[in-house]
C-alpha cells in the first residue's frame, strides 16, 4: 500500500515536472517563435492533412535557413507543435485548447478543411490568439467576426463563379442554362452559394439543383437528367469522391455537355486515375505553379514546385503551397508588429498587403484573402494519352487556350 | 423538375435499369449477411468493410497492371481466409452470446478494418478502370455502363453457384442443418465450430466480389463501408432470413426505388429515403407480430 503510494506521488511530480517544463518551453522562447498546430495525420483527411504538413515544414525551413524573423534586433527561429486531431472535429477544438491553455502556444496555424477551421476558431478566438489558417474556405468562417482569424485562401463561394462568367462570354453574353450537382457539406454548399450568385448576376437559369449525399459514389440519375435537358454548363463539387465519380460516370454514360466545371481535380488526380476520360475537364483552384508570383523566400511558384519535389518526391498540389503561404504571411506580421504581443501581431496581420510565390495577400474585415483571384486549369492531354491541367483562366495567368464547347463523345 | 419521369419517359426505363443492376449488386452483399444470421444469429456491423476490403484488393491487381476483373476471381479467395481469421480471433467467442455482445464485437471489427484500411492504403477515393465500354438502348436515350452489366451478371452467376452449392455439397447442407438447429445437428456429428468458420469465410467472399466489383462500377474509400452494411441489413430485414428468391427480389426493389426517390423526391432525399422505408418495414413487421402474440395469448 505504501509502495503505491510513494510511485503515485513519483509518478504525479513527473507529470507536473513535465507539463511545466513543456509550457516554459513553448511561447517564444530563447531564439525560437513556437507555433502550434493540430493537423489531420490519420482519418479520412490524413493525405491533404499531410500535404498541409509538408507546405508548412517546407516554409519553417526555408525562413530559418535565410535568416529567420528579425523582431526587437534580434532574430528568431521558427518552431512548430504538431498534434494529430484524427480528422475529427471534437479533437480539434480540444488539442487547440491544449496547445494554448497547457503548451502555452500564443500563435496558432490552421488545421486541414473547413469543418475543423470551424472547430478551433472560437477557441482561438476566445484566447485571443491569431491563427493564420491556409485550409479553411467556407464562407461562414468568415461572416462570423472573427477578430484572429486569418485565412490565405479565397472564399470558397468564389471557387467556380469564374466558370459561370467564362461561359456566358463563349456565349456571347446571353445568359447559360446551368446544371449542378453539390455534395452536402459546408464547403460545397458554399461552393454552390457562390454560383447562385453569378447565375443571378448573369440571369442565368439553373436548370438541374442537386444535392448529393456524403457517401456518395453514384450520380447516374444526375447525369441522365443533364443528359435529358442538356444544360450548358454542368457543375460539380463534392470533393475527390465527387471528382472521381463525375468523371467515371461522364464517360461511362457518354454525356455530353459543352463545358464541364468541377473542384478538387488536382487532390483526385483526375489525369492519373482516369487518363483521357478526364480531359477538357475545368477545375477550380487557389494555386497553380505556373502563375507568376513572386517572393524572397521561394522565387516563384515554379521553383517552389521543384524544390517541393526535391524534398518530399511529389508535385506540390496547391494545399501545401498554400499552407506554406501562411509562415510568410506570420513572417511578414511578426516583423511589422515588431513584438510578439498577440493584440499587435494580430493588428500586423490584419494591416497585411504583400506579394508571395502563392498570391498577393490582403485580408478583408471578416478574415478571407481579398486579393487573390481562383483559377481554373483545363486537364489537356495529347495523342499519346499523357495529360497536364493548363491554366485557361483568368486571361492574365492563362498559359493556354480554353477548348470549348468540349467535343460530343462521338467525335472523340 | 419532379415530374421530369412523366416528361422524359425514357428516363423511367433508365431508372428501373439502373435499379435493378445496382440492386443484384446490394443483393449479393445481403446474402451473405442473411447467410451467417441465419446460421450464426450475427448480425455483421463490419460487412461493408469487408466489402471495401476485398474492393482494395482488385485496385491493388488494376495497378500491378493485372485487369481488375480478375479481382472477382482473386478477391474472394484472400477474402475467405481473412473471414476464417477473423472468425478464429473474434466471432467464435460470441457467436453464442446475446445478439447485442456480437454487434458490439463487429462494430469493433468495422472501426478496426476502416482504420487499418486509412492507414495502409491512405484515405484517398480510388478505383479501378475495367475499360469495359457503354450500351447504348433505345436509340441512345437509355445508356448502361457495361461494367454494371458485368458486375450484375457476376453477382447472379455467384448467386446460383452458392445455391446449388448449399443443396448439393455436403458442407452446405450442414451449413442449412445447423441453421435450422445448431444442437440437433451437433448430436448428428455435424461439426459446428467448423460450420460457423466456414460461413464466415464465405460470407467474407461474397463480399470480396461485391467489393472487386464496387472498385470497377463505383469508387472505394476506407470509410465507405457503412452505407454498404445498412443496405444489405435493409434487404435482409425486408426479405427475412434463409430466404434467397425474397434477398433477390428485396435488392433489386431497393435499388428501383432508390432510384425513383431520385428523380421524384429529389438527390438529397435518396438515402433518407431508404432509412424511412426501413422504419416503415420494421414498424409493420412489429405491428404484424404483436398481433400474432395476441393469438398466442
Amino acid at each position: 500500500m505504501r509502495l503505491n503510494k510513494i510511485i503515485l506521488s513519483f509518478v504525479s511530480a513527473l507529470v507536473i515536472l513535465f507539463s511545466t517544463s513543456v509550457a516554459s518551453f513553448a511561447k517564444v522562447v530563447g531564439d525560437k517563435i513556437i507555433l502550434g498546430a493540430a493537423i489531420s495525420l490519420t482519418g479520412k483527411y490524413s493525405s491533404n492533412g499531410v500535404h498541409t504538413q509538408n507546405g508548412y515544414n517546407m516554409a519553417v525551413d526555408r525562413i530559418n535557413s535565410m535568416g529567420g524573423v528579425k523582431v526587437g534586433g534580434k532574430t528568431y527561429k521558427f518552431d512548430i507543435i504538431y498534434y494529430d486531431d484524427e480528422s475529427n472535429p471534437k479533437r480539434a477544438a480540444q488539442l487547440a485548447e491544449r496547445l494554448i491553455s497547457q503548451d502555452g502556444v500564443e500563435f496558432m496555424l490552421g488545421p486541414y478543411s473547413s469543418g475543423l477551421t470551424k472547430a478551433i476558431a472560437p477557441v482561438t478566438e476566445k484566447y485571443g490568439v491569431p491563427m493564420v489558417e491556409a485550409n479553411g474556405a467556407s464562407r461562414s468562417l468568415f461572416t462570423k467576426g472573427y477578430k484572429y482569424l486569418f485565412a490565405v485562401l479565397a472564399p470558397a463561394n468564389l471557387y467556380l463563379d469564374v466558370a459561370i462568367e467564362t461561359a456566358v462570354e463563349l456565349n456571347g453574353g446571353k445568359p447559360v442554362r446551368i446544371a449542378q450537382a453539390f455534395e452536402q457539406d459546408a464547403f460545397s454548399q458554399d461552393v454552390r452559394l457562390g454560383i447562385l450568385d453569378a447565375a443571378e448576376r448573369t440571369g442565368s437559369k439553373i436548370i438541374i439543383d442537386d444535392k448529393l449525399p456524403k457517401e456518395l459514389n453514384d450520380m447516374a440519375a444526375t447525369l441522365v437528367k443533364v443528359k435529358q435537358m442538356k444544360p450548358d454548363v454542368l457543375v460539380v463539387s463534392g470533393h475527390t469522391k465527387g471528382a472521381l465519380t463525375a468523371i467515371r460516370q461522364i464517360a461511362e454514360m457518354k454525356v455530353d455537355v459543352p463545358m464541364l466545371a468541377m473542384t478538387h481535380c488536382d487532390a483526385a488526380k483526375l489525369s492519373k486515375q482516369h487518363g483521357k476520360n478526364s480531359q477538357y475537364a475545368l477545375c477550380a483552384s487557389q494555386w497553380h505553379k505556373s502563375l507568376t508570383y513572386k517572393d524572397d523566400f521561394f522565387k516563384d511558384g515554379m521553383t517552389y514546385a521543384a524544390d517541393f519535389e526535391k524534398e518530399f518526391g511529389y508535385d506540390p498540389p496547391y494545399q501545401s503551397a498554400e499552407s506554406s503561404a501562411a509562415l510568410l504571411v506570420f513572417k511578414d506580421a511578426f516583423e511589422r508588429a515588431n513584438s510578439f504581443d498577440q493584440k499587435k501581431v494580430r493588428d500586423a496581420l490584419a494591416a497585411t498587403n504583400m506579394q508571395t510565390f502563392y498570391g498577393n495577400i490582403k485580408f478583408a474585415p471578416g478574415g478571407q484573402n481579398v486579393d487573390k483571384p481562383m483559377v481554373l486549369f483545363q486537364v489537356m492531354c495529347d495523342a499519346s494519352g499523357s495529360c497536364e491541367n493548363k491554366v485557361v483562366a483568368p486571361l492574365k495567368w492563362a498559359s493556354a487556350k480554353l477548348i470549348h464547347p468540349i467535343p460530343k463523345w462521338s467525335e472523340r | 423538375m419532379d415530374f421530369l419521369v412523366f416528361q422524359y419517359p425514357m428516363i423511367t426505363v433508365q431508372a428501373c435499369l439502373d435499379g435493378i443492376l445496382l440492386g443484384v449488386l446490394f443483393a449479393l452483399i445481403a446474402y451473405g449477411m442473411a447467410l451467417q444470421w441465419g446460421v450464426m444469429n450475427i448480425i455483421n456491423i463490419a460487412q461493408g468493410d469487408l466489402v471495401i476490403l476485398g474492393g482494395y484488393i482488385a485496385y491493388f491487381m488494376y495497378l500491378y497492371g493485372i485487369h481488375p476483373a480478375w479481382g472477382v476471381i482473386v478477391a474472394p479467395v484472400i477474402m475467405y481466409f481473412v473471414g476464417i481469421a477473423i472468425y478464429k480471433l473474434v466471432i467464435n467467442k460470441v457467436v453464442d452470446r446475446d445478439l447485442f455482445i456480437s454487434i458490439l464485437a463487429t462494430f469493433g471489427i468495422s472501426i478496426l478494418f476502416m482504420q487499418l484500411m486509412n492507414f495502409a492504403f491512405g484515405a484517398d477515393v480510388v478505383l479501378a478502370n475495367s475499360g469495359y465500354g457503354t450500351t447504348m438502348l433505345f436509340d441512345s436515350n437509355v445508356v448502361l455502363p457495361n461494367s454494371k452489366i458485368f458486375s450484375a451478371f457476376i453477382s447472379i452467376l455467384f448467386a446460383v453457384c452458392l445455391v446449388i452449392y448449399m443443396k448439393k455439397s455436403k458442407l452446405g447442407r450442414a451449413i442449412r442443418a445447423t441453421a435450422q438447429n445448431a444442437r440437433a445437428a451437433k448430436i448428428l456429428g455435424v461439426d459446428t465450430e467448423k460450420v460457423y468458420a466456414a460461413t464466415f469465410g464465405i460470407n467474407a467472399a461474397l463480399c470480396g466480389v461485391a467489393g472487386a466489383l464496387i472498385s470497377i462500377t463505383f469508387t472505394i474509400h476506407p470509410y465507405m463501408g457503412l452505407p454498404y452494411t445498412i443496405r444489405s441489413f435493409m434487404i435482409v430485414i425486408v426479405a427475412g432470413l434463409g430466404n434467397l428468391p425474397g434477398v433477390a427480389m428485396s435488392g433489386m426493389g431497393l435499388g428501383v426505388f432508390e432510384e425513383f426517390a431520385d428523380y421524384i423526391l429529389g438527390t438529397e432525399f435518396r438515402i433518407g429515403s431508404v432509412f424511412l422505408l426501413l422504419v416503415l418495414i420494421l414498424v409493420y413487421r412489429r405491428f404484424k407480430l404483436s398481433r400474432k402474440r395476441e393469438y398466442l395469448k
